[in-house]
């Protein structure tokens, strides 16, 4: 439950410098489409150095989410390991990766969405404005109730559009007038004008655009302070997705974004911040575990990179 | 003979390939038209028999049909002979059955789907056994009804009550078994929609799932209502009468159903009670078929593409 303390020991620990980079020596640039290859180390040994954090990023005042040491395991195979990273409030972060690098899972946990799969088991810790959001005493419901999330694929309710955006109100017991609370999150996602004509009607009845706004100002509508969003734009045409990346940029004002994409123009165009994981397969084909290599502003990541994989993989050259 | 460059060996295969494509109207369409005629008349055989049976159950039956014939009770002589007391008997076994089979077969169904875990042995006995209790014959259903509720623990006696229960344990395998489909059917991503807001468990179901599968699952309780309204072997283990000159009046009342007027009429040597029987037979079979096309409206009218 402590609050951040940006010169406590257990997050300076993960520091590394960019200067001292192993990998850079390691790496001449691998085969196009591969993943380059990862120092061999003792399966399930902490990572040998691979995470190349800004200094900068340690510096952040009062992260909404801060992982300390994150892992995440399904039926006791690691999927994603050793994450330790702070998310800046009222900022857009993108997570960016190769399919498998553990992204959305890390996203996932933001809201204990993985609870909902039996077999997955979170190791170290979520600190959500400093409080430990896997501590025992804190209940999955209430965090879901703080945090918004978006899907992949619009997942609107069979009903009406009015319903779809009163559901989060009603459950968390909002008080005041519902068609005020409805028209104010229409608004906030931008979608008020299309449809305040016909609030009635079946949500199926709009584009898929429409519809994934629509689960936008769903998420809005009981006032979280963090929207998640896992992949929001990769089942829409590309004006639909130029929309909901304005959207973005003006909820950003208010709402704390993460997003998950795997789209790097996406991440370049819409976030302040990307962090970049890898396939790490230096357990085995089997075991493909997820690592965090490289956290920072979006300009650096992709100007810069202090990491070769990093640089390989935002010019295009896998993944 | 030519020998294909590319796939060495296979050139008189190509050949008859090649032959074939001049031919094929002769040889091929002659054997698609003898199979599909084969399949059409194994596939009349069985509606030609189903339609003798209902035109042959019609004309004995249909001139038997009348205010009189479904407003009395049934007599010793034919022609005063009613089904008032089946069709009300029916009437109030169903209304037992659907305020057992509803709740029941939903809870049943939700535990299953939603809360139970797979992983643990009670749950999968539990699936198990439904599947195979959908399958057991309904006599034996009989049986288990005359020694635990007419008799035994319950000890209800011959009443509506004990072959209304009867008849729900019958038909309450297919019930959850309907039920479990029609929630599956409803997409995982509207669940995670939900519960990602902040609703407990308990409210993505009660608010969002049951809503949506509402009328697979009502579909699923009329058709299992319909094969409920035809059993008779069962009510006559638990002893529904056959003869009864009275409506029920309270779920204590004796009782007899539709079907079991049937089996007694034909069981009458007197031609007579035979028509009766018939059309006794195409009241019971107007009823299923109203049934069956509430079911399918109800599937076609809310049937969702999800």
């Amino acid at each position: 439950m402590s609050a951040y303390d940006p010169r406590s020991p257990s997050t300076l620990g993960a520091v590394t410098e960019p200067e001292q980079t192993p990998e850079r020596q390691a790496g001449d640039p691998g085969v196009p489409g591969q993943v380059p290859p990862i120092p061999a180390g003792e399966p399930h040994a902490p990572a040998p150095a691979v995470v190349h954090h800004d200094v900068v990023d340690h510096a952040i005042e009062k992260p909404v989410f801060e992982t300390e040491d994150l892992s995440v395991h399904y039926g006791g195979k690691p999927a994603v390991l050793d994450v330790t990273m702070k998310v800046p409030q009222k900022e857009i972060t993108a997570f960016i990766g190769p399919s498998g690098c553990g992204k959305s899972t890390i996203l996932r946990c933001f809201d204990r969405m993985n609870d909902l799969i039996p077999a997955a088991s979170v190791g170290g810790r979520v600190l959500y404005h400093g409080i430990d959001l896997y501590a025992a005493d804190v209940d999955a419901v209430q965090v879901r109730k703080r945090i918004g999330m978006v899907f992949q694929k619009p997942n609107p309710f069979p009903k009406a559009i009015y319903e779809n955006i009163a559901f989060g109100p009603r459950v968390l017991g909002m008080k005041g007038n519902m068609d005020e609370i409805v028209e104010t999150a229409l608004r906030r996602a931008s979608l008020w004008d299309d449809v305040k004509d016909r609030l009635k009607d079946n949500a199926f009845g709009m584009s898929g655009g429409q519809q994934q706004r629509l689960c936008i100002a769903r998420a809005l509508a009981t006032n979280p302070d963090v929207l998640l969003m896992d992949e929001p734009c990769s089942a829409l045409d590309p004006i639909s997705t130029g929309r909901i990346e304005d959207l973005m940029h003006e909820l950003k004002e208010t709402v704390s974004i993460v997003i998950v994409t795997h789209n790097m123009q996406q991440a370049a165009r819409v976030s302040d911040r990307t962090a970049f994981f890898i396939v790490d397969l230096s357990a085995g084909e089997e075991n493909r575990i997820g690592r965090l290599v490289e956290y920072g502003p979006t300009d650096r990541i992709f100007t810069n990179p202090h990491d070769t994989r990093t640089e390989e993989y935002v010019s295009g050259k896998f993944g | 003979m030519a020998v294909d460059p590319l796939l060495p060996g296979t050139s008189s295969v190509r050949e008859d390939v090649n032959a074939g494509l001049g031919s094929r109207e002769t040889k091929h369409l002659v054997r698609d038209q003898v199979f599909v005629a084969l399949l059409l008349l194994l596939t009349s055989v069985g509606l030609i028999v189903l339609g003798a049976l209902l035109i042959d159950t019609g004309l004995d039956g249909i001139p038997s049909i009348s205010m009189d014939f479904l407003t009395s009770f049934p007599s010793a002589f034919p022609e005063k002979a009613g089904i008032e007391s089946a069709i009300m008997g029916t009437l109030w076994l169903m209304g037992v059955v659907a305020l057992v089979i509803i709740p029941l077969g939903i809870a049943t169904a939700l535990y299953l789907e939603e809360y139970a875990d797979p992983s643990k042995w009670w749950n999968r006995v539990i699936e198990v056994n439904i599947q195979n209790l959908a399958a057991v014959p309904s006599i034996v259903y009989g049986i288990l009804g005359l020694a635990y509720i007419v008799r035994g623990p319950l000890d209800l006696g011959r009443t509506v009550l004990a072959g209304g229960l009867t008849l729900s344990l019958v038909v309450l395998p297919v019930v959850i078994i309907t039920a479990r489909e029609a929630i599956r059917a409803v997409p995982p991503s509207i669940k995670e929609g939900a519960l990602a807001l902040g609703a407990t468990q308990w409210q993505a179901i009660w608010r969002q799932i049951l809503p949506s599968s509402i009328p697979g699952i009502a579909t699923g309780v009329i058709l299992s209502l319909s094969r409920a309204i035809g059993e008779t072997a069962p009510l006559i283990l638990v002893g529904a009468a056959t003869f009864v000159a009275f409506n029920p009046t309270s779920l204590d009342s004796p009782f007899t159903a539709l079907p079991l007027q049937i089996f007694s009429w034909i069981s009458q040597p007197n031609e007579d009670f035979q028509a009766l029987a018939a059309a006794a037979i195409v009241v019971l079979l107007v009823i299923l078929i109203l049934l069956n096309a509430v079911a399918i409206w109800l599937r076609n009218r809310y049937q969702r593409r999800w």
